[in-house]
């Protein structure tokens, strides 16, 4: 038995905070199944399946994927299609950039002490907590300069001119996410004893070895938990990416913002499911290579 | 020809900054050479060097001054996997992350030897420590006894010239403790290898080591065989560290090679005694260590020499021995006995007041220089 009392009290507090997490996202999921074209009320599910869809009076009768209706649409629809290539791009070479750098950096920390080592820490801290839109200006004003002068010095084509793009999102996510890398593989670190490096180097590893068979290993759990966490910041980055992205590299969050300014429709909902669901493995896995046990 | 002495340091000092930002002599002038297939104890209390010592031997630290000599050769800045010695830590440091089999075979495929004398080999040194068939487990899944022969059979497996050991016995009980002492020194007789150990346990130390250096402050106090350090103490440092004594303050009154009178104020008496230092003079301040269980009590009243007379005071049974202070003179000293007789029989003990004759044989009475 538990020596705690189960009190009233806290069963409520803890089902209210669900409650004002979860309903809204669970509103959102339940209208991607929405019959209703405008999606301002749920007009119900779409029950019936037919080789093509039915609109009455702004109602979706009947459709070849059933209540799936949305998802379908979403998966012909090219320019979401699009967005989420650009998004996954981005994700998968911006984590790992950022898991290798993010992580050779936390070693170096850990194993050189030079004058300026007390502000390494902080230095690490400010990107994160420094609001994003101030990160994204910066970001924007540093390529703008920056391609200015270069266009101009190279005297480049209107083809081949340095412009906004996957380039200067991917940039721009490695430099946000290695921070949040670095702190993690850093926690994993502090108990991380330097005695199996010397065993590993006493039995005759050189130091090479002695990472590749030893400290890579024992410091894996931390590097994939930095690596995953890296993954859903990428994925979810709407306001740096609002400011370094330009044309043809539109990722789900541009594309989803730029919808809701339109119509909303379930197709909306539809998308942000989708994501919810990838966002939601990714942080599961992140908790399980947390817990792992070296 | 095989180098003299397995491993040698030459006048080695280390020097470590403290966070106050002093410079703090790790250790301090150390000069030791080591024979080979010698076990080779270095003992003292904590922090005086030990770990930096065994360190600077297995090549994680490199001297400030001085040299660090490994079967001749000079090591230099000879990183550790280019050194012939292997370390037990004090922690273990097993590799988490790998099985017992995978922690043993490492350093033989660091060697690059062939699966089939991997097997074999790791095979050989589980079985020498007593963990066959434990080989598939990781070390998480093992007692703490077990982890520590598989750190043993990890080092041993590669033969090295020079075994180092970090405390291996520190974290394992007390009856442990001793099977793995017994245990230690066999295998070290078996297999020929220089085993270097630290240890704080004085006990550790003389039962199983060919010699022992005793240290304090990063300097080696004393270097000797355990009968030598125990009976021949050359300080009060040493003899206070290992073991117990009585130390009585005297003053020396004639000294020749062997034998010597030093007059003790305490004991109101002369005490013929056996100089330690070689450098002492007529005249010159003492002081006499005698050890608790070289005091012998007597029946006979006839003249022997440092012959005295004392009063029980209090009396200590703690099974194998009885612990007396007597009162001889203005001094009080412990005595020990040990109960050859039972003891059940309250008159064999002996009683607060009773007077009792005491020898002490001049060989058993120390003279040392004060400090
Ligand atoms: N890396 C280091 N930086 C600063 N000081 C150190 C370092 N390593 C050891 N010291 C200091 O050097 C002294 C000797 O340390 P050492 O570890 O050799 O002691 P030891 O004899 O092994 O003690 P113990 O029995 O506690 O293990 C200690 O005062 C310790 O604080
Ligand atoms: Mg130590």
């Amino acid at each position: 038995m538990n020596p705690y009392r189960r009190s009233p009290a806290i069963i409520l507090a803890s089902s209210l905070v669900y409650l004002f997490l979860y309903a809204p996202i669970f509103v959102l999921i339940l209208y991607s199944f929405n019959a209703s074209r405008t999606n301002i009320i749920f007009a119900g599910f779409i029950t019936n399946f037919e080789p093509r869809p039915t609109l009455q009076a702004g109602l979706v009768t009947a459709s070849p994927c059933g209540p799936f209706h949305w998802f379908c649409e979403l998966s012909h629809n090219r320019e979401v299609m699009s967005a989420a290539r650009n998004t996954l791009t981005i994700a998968v070479i911006s984590t790992i950039v950022s898991t290798v750098i993010g992580t050779m950096a936390a070693l170096a920390l850990q194993r050189y002490e030079f004058k300026l080592k007390p502000f390494t820490q902080v230095s690490l801290y400010i990107p994160i907590v420094i609001p994003e839109i101030v990160m994204g200006i910066g970001i924007l004003t540093l390529f703008s300069q920056l391609f200015g002068v270069l266009n101009e010095a190279l005297k480049l084509q209107a083809d081949s001119r340095l412009t906004l793009g996957l380039g200067t999102v991917i940039v721009s996510h490695i430099a946000f996410s290695i921070p949040f890398v670095t702190l993690i593989v850093q926690a994993r670190l502090q108990g991380f004893d330097k005695s199996f490096e010397e065993a590993a180097m006493d039995l005759g590893a050189n130091e090479w070895t002695t990472f590749r068979r030893v400290t890579f290993p024992m410091l894996l759990p931390g590097i994939l938990s930095g690596c995953l966490l890296a993954f859903t910041l990428s994925l979810d980055d709407f306001v740096i990416t609002f400011f370094t992205n330009g044309p043809g590299s539109t990722t789900l969050p541009i594309y989803l913002y730029g919808l809701l300014r339109r119509i909303i429709t379930p197709q909306v909902n539809a998308l942000s499911t989708v994501w919810i669901a990838i966002v939601f493995v990714a942080v599961l896995l992140i908790q399980q290579s947390q817990n792992r046990k070296v | 020809m095989p180098a003299e002495f397995a491993v040698e340091l030459r006048d080695v000092v280390k020097q470590f900054v403290t966070p106050e930002g002093a410079n703090l002599a790790a250790v301090d002038h150390v000069t030791m050479q080591i024979r080979n297939g010698e076990f080779f104890s270095m003992l003292g209390s904590s922090g005086c060097g030990k770990t930096t010592s065994l360190r600077m031997i297995a090549g994680f630290e490199w001297p400030d001054e001085g040299e660090v000599i490994i079967e001749g050769k000079p090591m230099g800045h000879t990183p550790p996997y280019q050194r012939n010695v292997n370390m037990v830590f004090q922690n273990y440091a097993l590799f988490q992350h790998m099985t017992v089999f995978e922690n043993v075979a490492f350093g033989l495929e660091m060697q690059r030897a062939g699966r089939k004398e991997i097997i074999t080999r790791v095979g050989r040194s589980l079985d020498m420590v007593q963990l066959k068939g434990l080989d598939r487990r990781r070390p998480r899944q093992l007692s703490g006894g077990q982890q520590q022969r598989v750190a043993l059979a990890r080092a041993l497996v590669n033969l090295p010239a020079v075994l180092l050991l970090d405390e291996p016995l520190g974290a394992l009980d007390l009856k442990l403790r001793k099977e793995m002492q017994l245990e230690l020194k066999a295998l070290q007789q078996q297999l020929g290898i220089t085993f270097i150990y630290v240890t704080h346990d004085q006990e550790e130390a003389l039962t199983m080591s060919d010699r022992i250096a005793v240290m304090s402050l990063g300097k080696v106090r004393q270097m000797g065989t355990p009968q030598e350090i125990y009976e021949r103490p050359s300080s009060r440092f040493v003899a206070e560290f290992i073991g117990e004594s009585n130390f009585i303050d005297g003053r020396m009154v004639q000294i020749s090679k062997e034998a010597a009178q030093v007059h003790v104020p305490a004991l109101n008496m002369e005490l013929s005694a056996t100089p330690i230092s070689g450098d002492l003079v007529a005249g010159e301040d003492v002081i006499v260590s005698i050890r608790p269980e070289k005091v012998q009590i007597t029946n006979s009243i006839n003249e022997m020499p440092n012959h005295m007379e004392g009063t029980v005071e209090k009396t200590v049974y703690i099974g194998s021995d009885t612990h007396l202070i007597i009162h001889t003179g203005s001094q009080n000293l412990k005595v020990w006995e040990q109960n050859r007789v039972s003891r059940i029989d309250p008159h064999a003990f002996y009683s607060s007041g009773q007077k009792i004759q005491l020898v002490i044989l001049p060989e058993n009475a120390l003279i040392m220089k004060r400090e």
